[in-house]
Order: C-alpha cells, then sequence, then structure tokens
C-alpha cells in the first residue's frame, strides 16, 4: 500500500472510529448484546453441559465465550457495513470516492474500524468472562490463534456486509447484510459440539464454513488445537471470496457515480 | 363505558386490522423470524432432551412454546410503532378534537395485533406439530392456546402502546424490542427452572412472568391438563393489563393535554 493509500485508509478508520466512540446508540447495543448473549447461553444453558457426550474439557462459560466472542466479531463486521451504508446515503460516501487516489484503500479503511469495534467488544467480553468463571486452558500461543480466527472473521464479515452497502448505498439493505449471517453463525454447533448435534442442523454444519472455525476456537481456549489448519483455511477462503464481492460492490458504487 | 364506545372500538379496530394486513413488512418477520429461531434451537439443542429430568417428550415440543411468547413481542413493536405514526402524522390529534372514549381508542388500537396474534398462534402449532410436537390434550388445548396467545399479545400490546403515547416516536417504541427479548431469554425459555445450574439465573427465572407464560404454554404439550401452570400464565397476562392499561389511558390523557 503506497503512502497516500495508507493516509486514506487511516483518514476513514479515525472518522469511522470517532463516529463510532463518540455515538453511545452504537458503543452501548456493540457491548450490550454480545454481553447478553454471553449471559443468557452461558447462564441459562449450563445445564447442558451434563449431556451425555458432551466432552468439553473446560466450563460452559469457556465454551460459550468462544461462540459469542466470534459472533461479536462477525457482527462488528456487518454493522462497519451498515456505517458504510449510512455514508453513502448522507453523500459522505461519494465524496471520498471523488477525493480518494486508491478507491480500495476507502475499504481498508473500513476494515481498520471493524477492527478497532471488535478489539474494543473482546477487551469487554474478555474481562466479563474471566469475572463470570471462564477457564482458560490454552497458553498465548492458542489464544492468539483464537483471537487471529476472531480477527479474520469480522474482516470477512465486513467484506460481505462492504459488497451489500456499496451496492445498495442506502440501509435499507440492513436485513440483507445481517440476515445471512445471523443463519450462518447460528447454523454452526452453537450450544453443543458438532457430534452432539442432530437432525436438519447437523447436515447444515457439516458443509457451514463457520463450525470449523468455531471448533478450533474451542480447541484453541482449552490449550488442545487439533482443526487450527481447517479452519484457518475455512476463513482465508471466506476473506478471498468476500473481498472479491466487495471490490466488484466498489465498482459498482464507482459506476453508479 | 358509553353505549357508543362498542361502536367507536369497533371503528377504531377495523382500521387496524386493514392497516397490519396491507403491511407485509410487519406481518412477514413476526411469523418467521420466530419460526427460524424455533427451528435453529430445536436442532441445535436436540442433545437437551437426554438430561436426567428433562419434562418433554423431545427438545422441539419444550421449545415450541418460545415462538408463542415472541408473536407477544412482536406486537410490543407492531403496535407501538403503528400508533406511532399516528401521532407523528397527527392523526391522534385530530382523534382528539372527537368525542371519542379513551379506552375505545386504546383497546381498538391492537386489534390489528390481535388478529395477528391468531395467526401467528395458528401457524406456529401447525409448524410446530408438523415438525413433530406432540399436542397432548388435544383440539381443546389448541384452543386454550390460541386464547392464551391473544392474551399474551394483547397484553404486550399495551406495552407498545405505552411506550408510543409516552415517547410518541417509533424509533424509541422500536428500542423496547430487544428489551423484551433480554426477558425472554433470562426465563426457562433453554432448559426447565429445575435444570437451570447457575442460581442467580434461576432467581431471576423464576420471577420472571415470561417462565410462567411458557409453563401455561408448554403444560398443554405435554404432561396433560395442569390448571396451576394455566392459571398462573393467565394470571401473568392479566398481570400485564392491569398494569399497563391504566398506564396507557393515563399516558393518553397527558399525550393529549401536550397537544
Amino acid at each position: 500500500m503506497s503512502g497516500r493509500s495508507a493516509s486514506v485508509a487511516r483518514g476513514v478508520a479515525w472518522r469511522g472510529l470517532h463516529t463510532f466512540f463518540h455515538n453511545p446508540t452504537l458503543v452501548v447495543p456493540a457491548v450490550m448484546f454480545p454481553l447478553f448473549f454471553f449471559t443468557a447461553f452461558a447462564g441459562g444453558l449450563s445445564g447442558v453441559s451434563n449431556v451425555p457426550g458432551f466432552d468439553f474439557p473446560e466450563n460452559y462459560t469457556t465454551f460459550q465465550f468462544v461462540f459469542v466472542l466470534l459472533q461479536a466479531s462477525a457482527f462488528g463486521g456487518v454493522f462497519t457495513g451498515f456505517a458504510i451504508a449510512r455514508d453513502f446515503e448522507s453523500g459522505i460516501g461519494r465524496r471520498m470516492m471523488l477525493a480518494a487516489p486508491n478507491r480500495r484503500a476507502i475499504l481498508g479503511g473500513y476494515a481498520l474500524v471493524a477492527v478497532g469495534r471488535a478489539v474494543f467488544v473482546w477487551i469487554v467480553l474478555t474481562a466479563v468472562a474471566l469475572v463470570a468463571g471462564m477457564q482458560v486452558g490454552g497458553g498465548p500461543v492458542d489464544l492468539f490463534g483464537l483471537y487471529g480466527l476472531a480477527l479474520l472473521i469480522n474482516v470477512a464479515a465486513l467484506m460481505w456486509a462492504a459488497g451489500i452497502a456499496l451496492r445498495f448505498r442506502s440501509l435499507q439493505a440492513g436485513p440483507l447484510m445481517q440476515t445471512p449471517v445471523f443463519l450462518i453463525v447460528f447454523l454452526a454447533p452453537v450450544y453443543v459440539p458438532f457430534d452432539l448435534l442432530a437432525g436438519w442442523v447437523k447436515v447444515v454444519a457439516t458443509v457451514n464454513p463457520i463450525t470449523p472455525i468455531v471448533e478450533a476456537g474451542r480447541q484453541f481456549i482449552s490449550g488442545a488445537p487439533a482443526d487450527s489448519l481447517l479452519a484457518y483455511g475455512a476463513v482465508l477462503a471466506l476473506l478471498v471470496v468476500l473481498g472479491a464481492w466487495a471490490l466488484r460492490g466498489r465498482r459498482r458504487a464507482e459506476t453508479a457515480g | 363505558m358509553s353505549a357508543s364506545t362498542p361502536v367507536q372500538v369497533r371503528a377504531i379496530a377495523w382500521r387496524s386490522l386493514i392497516r397490519t394486513a396491507r403491511q407485509p413488512a410487519q406481518v412477514v418477520p413476526a411469523i418467521t423470524f420466530p419460526l427460524m429461531l424455533f427451528a435453529i434451537n430445536a436442532g441445535g439443542l436436540d442433545a437437551a432432551a437426554g438430561l436426567r429430568g428433562f419434562p418433554a417428550p423431545d427438545y422441539l415440543t419444550f421449545i415450541l412454546a418460545v415462538p408463542f411468547i415472541q408473536a407477544g413481542i412482536f406486537a410490543v413493536a407492531g403496535v407501538g410503532a403503528d400508533l406511532a405514526r399516528d401521532i407523528e402524522s397527527g392523526f391522534l390529534d385530530r382523534m382528539a378534537l372527537t368525542p371519542v372514549s379513551r379506552t375505545g381508542l386504546v383497546s381498538g388500537q391492537v386489534a390489528g395485533t390481535i388478529a395477528l396474534g391468531v395467526v401467528q398462534g395458528v401457524v406456529f402449532l401447525s409448524v410446530g406439530l408438523a415438525a413433530g410436537a406432540r399436542l397432548e390434550t388435544g383440539a381443546a388445548g389448541a384452543l386454550v392456546l390460541v386464547a392464551l396467545v391473544v392474551c399474551i399479545v394483547f397484553a404486550f400490546g399495551l406495552i407498545g402502546v405505552t411506550a408510543a403515547f409516552r415517547f410518541g416516536n417509533g424509533e424509541a417504541v422500536q428500542g423496547l424490542f430487544p428489551v423484551l427479548f433480554v426477558f425472554l431469554f433470562l426465563s426457562t425459555m433453554g432448559l426447565p427452572l429445575d435444570l437451570l445450574e447457575k442460581e442467580w439465573f434461576q432467581t431471576v427465572a423464576t420471577y420472571n412472568p415470561v417462565s410462567h407464560m411458557l409453563d401455561g404454554i408448554r403444560s398443554l404439550f405435554y404432561g396433560g391438563w395442569d390448571g396451576e401452570a394455566l392459571a398462573l400464565a393467565f394470571a401473568m397476562t392479566a398481570g400485564i393489563v392491569a398494569v399497563f392499561l391504566p398506564l396507557a389511558i393515563a399516558t393518553l390523557r397527558q399525550r393529549v393535554v401536550r397537544t
């Protein structure tokens, strides 16, 4: 990335993060929703860990923390897509396209916004989970692997949402950004390990690229990574496909003027 | 209630019915979203039925109670948003100039949402039975279930009405939607009370009225007729009505005075 492109990305990122952190209506839901899911799942469903065959080595709080961390990361990307749509609705997006020498850098800037938002949520969520009794069996390298997955899923979800936002350039496309992400995330092994899934959900989870990511995340936190290559392969493949989708969306936005 | 109040309620209710029927964007998510969550949870938590002491024959039957409560939550957003639009467009101010009774105005506004509640109840029950759930109490149980759903929708709808009169804008009313989901998630939605391991969660779920509504609905599906569970479920909805109907009328009076 050239110096001018880096400057554009930094400018977009600063603006996006400034808007996020100075607007309680954006910050509060971004933090509250993951905490709420974490509380509801880890608190209300902990009895599920007594199901015969539930073989996760740490407690259920830890089991759910990984899912909520990855889910919050994905939604952090989606909500940054909302910000792109809002910028195009207000006309800022179009002005940025006119001003930037390399328009891909704008997308890079939004990626920095998505990552910044996600890191903020990770800090709060991890602190709350530790206070709530989360057990961490993995070492620093394992945790790096877990948060690395979360980071990549965050950017991949942003690319999906950005592709939609740049095509429609309106917040009305919001359900199109979040519903598929919601579905794909919740059709992974959310409440029990993959082996305990049954019926149509198991069939879908088998081919769902989020499944190896969630499973590997749980292996990382318990210190027994076994399927990390598959997980990183899945998330990188998502990133490549969705990145191409977002770049094509950028071209559509350019054509629309 | 004056002699003309039923006529007023009918007219306002008819308008509310037509308006709801003409808004697919309100009707479709209110039916599909709860079904989507039902399908995901029924499959994802199927193994929970293997827990010792799990009361239902399978998890699908257990979790089927949840969409009926979600019908109530959608009622808050639906009726509240419609009413807020009436306030924003000045319709309510024009109504206030007429001799229409406050009770009629409040009750009539909920009619469209109640009709939607009946549709939701029938659809959710049909889908649940088609998916393999069993309704042990039979046809009579189905009627009681729809009646309970109507009461739940009416009760929750009054919360939406109160919020609309209080805030006067749709965005604020929509903000209640996630708050009410908190009540659902902090209930016996996922597991029965006895199987909740965390003490604090069990305490919250015990005092959460939604848990009792869920228990009432579930009692119709398995375990045979349970008068106590049903009475508690109806009493909880009656309690919400007893609090929010006067509150809605009071906030309406304040709004009319303000405008």
